[in-house]
């Protein structure tokens, strides 16, 4: 079976070199949910947004391929890479409060992504809409498809995005920490949201996160990348139970747990990185674009 | 299950009072020939330097009292009505759309054509305003349009600037990304996403513009280069009020006032519908 998003050794730099990303390979199965776990700036995001085709113009990817469905995107124009990813991706965004536009009601944001990218009408996309609204259990759904963005609560709006997320149908979606920016009593009925209609619609989903929590209760594998290297990836099963590189080790270690709140919150040592840091030096001082 | 809608707004009191003199004035000046006591040109020796109403010697029907050439104030100042409210709305206009649209692109599509522009703007505000429409109107001649053209041709820049700033900052939120995401063109994402989001500040603009257009207007006519001098004009009155100050001070006065209370409103009003518009705010 061809995996429904498969990259090969993806490299990005900015504009003085640097290198963001460093020959990431990352393959995600149909309906499978791959989590992919790291600090902050460790380049997480930067995958999604390249497999949206919505990269900072400043970051540049410099070798790779990425295939969507054994499409390979680099061998499309840019309009036909525009409508495969608009077609077979969605994005279930991390800040529900910038991710619809104020000044539009929800129904009409909803419906005219349907309309526009399966060419449905009108009338057909608003049922499809209702549905997916009862399915992330918004009970009131002529009122919300109403209202304004402001008009709803952090965690409605998110439901709101979860539904037009999975509407399309796409086969792959990117859920860019979509619980991070809400309060946690709401997260946790959010993240249930999204492994129910994952399960029901049989999506494919990049779950980049840096909650470990998060990734056991809702992935089969998980990715783990430090500073836009790929350091460990395994079954999510496997990795808790067995991590095999010592950065993998300290971030479960790091995890603050309930039963044990002030002892186990514990810094990633100090020699840890500084052997992670060694590795990435000694891997960019041979590295050539298209030779890495 | 979450909190309740959060009520609408009404009108505020500021809104009322502005707009209520906008209209009041944009009326009186529409139906001038109707509503005006006097015949605004007809001079009366026998009448001149007449006082307002509420002082002796006023004659019933000249309210505002007469010039030094006896024609009626109020009249004057309603006739002079038709032409700020025309320049205001033509000049503010015209201006609103070139820049509006020039700062639209220069925001939302940044890079060479935010850089072309940003430097007209740039050098065309280098120009002190005023001098430059004085020189304008010199080159293109006195008349109605020349003022109008000279203000769009001048003001322009301060709609590109604002509208620039604000397309910028949207084009960077989520949902014009999820826009391009969902396969939408450059130019549906910024007529669809970012646009309706920068109109309430090309409203309150406008409403300012306009105030700003009836300065400039009164301002050419007071050095007698806006339209000829026969029609009066709120800036003409207040040229040759300037003369008579002495004999007769509410010549000056009441198109100071007209002007001043018309020109605020035009900005209040301006805000007023920004933040009744914008629905953040709302």
């Amino acid at each position: 079976m061809k995996p429904c998003l498969d990259i090969r050794r993806l490299s990005a730099v900015l504009p003085n070199g640097q290198r963001v990303l460093r020959s990431v390979s990352l393959s995600v199965q149909p309906g499978e949910v791959r989590a992919l776990v790291g600090e902050s700036g460790a380049g997480k995001t930067m995958i999604g947004k390249a497999v949206l085709g919505v990269l900072p113009k400043s970051v540049r990817i410099v070798e790779g391929e990425m295939l969507i469905e054994g499409d390979d995107l680099g061998r499309l124009d840019a309009k036909a890479r525009r409508t495969l990813i608009g077609a077979r991706t969605a994005l279930i965004p991390q800040d529900p409060l910038t991710a619809l536009n104020p000044s539009r009601r929800i129904g009409a944001q909803m419906t005219d992504r349907l309309v526009r990218i399966l060419g449905w009408s009108g009338e057909r996309a608003d049922k499809r809409i209702r549905q997916l609204l009862d399915e992330v259990q918004i009970r009131d759904p002529e009122r919300v498809l109403k209202s304004y963005p402001h008009e709803l609560s952090g965690g409605m709006r998110q439901r709101v995005l979860i539904a037009a997320a999975f509407a399309a149908e796409p086969r792959l979606i990117v859920a860019d920490e979509p619980t991070t920016a809400l309060d946690v009593t709401v997260q946790k009925q959010i993240l249930r949201l999204i492994a129910q209609l994952q399960r029901d619609h049989g999506t494919a989903i990049l779950f980049v996160t840096h909650d470990l929590g998060v990734v056991a209760k809702i992935s089969q594998k998980v990715s783990v990348l430090y500073a836009g290297k790929m350091v460990e990836e395994a079954e999510t099963a496997q990795l808790f139970a067995a991590p095999q590189h010592p950065y993998t080790q300290a971030l479960i270690a790091a995890t603050p747990r309930y039963t044990d709140p002030y002892t186990s919150l514990k810094p990633v040592d100090e020699s840890v990185l500084a052997g992670l840091k060694a590795e990435i030096a000694a891997a960019d001082k041979d590295w050539r674009p298209g030779h890495g | 299950m979450d909190e309740a809608r959060i009520p609408r707004r009404g009108l505020s009191p500021r809104l009322w009072l502005a707009g209520g003199w906008l209209l009041l004035a944009l009326l009186a000046a529409i139906f001038a020939p109707m509503v005006a006591p006097q015949d605004p040109l007809a001079q009366d020796l026998m009448l001149e330097r007449l006082p307002p109403f509420w002082l002796d010697g006023a004659e019933p029907g000249y309210w505002l009292g007469t010039d030094s050439l006896g024609r009626d104030l109020l009249s004057r100042l309603i006739f002079g009505g038709r032409i700020a409210f025309i320049v205001a709305f033509a000049a503010a206009t015209s201006a609103c759309l070139i820049g509006s649209a020039l700062g639209l692109i220069a925001g939302y599509f940044g890079g060479w054509a935010d850089r072309i522009i940003s430097r007209v703007v740039d050098v065309w505000m280098a120009f002190p305003p005023v001098l430059f429409a004085i020189l304008l109107v010199a080159v293109l001649g006195t008349g109605l349009s020349s003022v109008i053209l000279a203000i769009a041709i001048i003001d322009w820049t301060r709609f590109c600037r604002v509208i620039r700033a604000e397309a910028m900052s949207q084009a960077r939120m989520d949902y014009v990304e999820s826009a391009r995401i969902a396969g939408y063109g450059r130019i549906g994402i910024m007529l669809r996403e970012v646009l309706p989001n920068v109109l309430p500040s090309v409203v309150a603009l406008l409403s300012l513009e306009m105030g700003i257009a009836v300065i400039v207007e009164a301002i050419l006519s007071f050095v007698n280069l806006s339209i000829s001098t026969d029609d009066p004009t709120w800036g003409s009155i207040i040229a040759e009020g300037r003369l008579s100050i002495h004999q007769a001070w509410w010549v000056l006065v009441f198109p100071l006032i007209t002007l001043i209370l018309t020109v605020l409103s035009f900005s209040q009003f301006g805000e007023a519908l920004k933040a009744h518009f914008d629905p953040v705010l709302r």
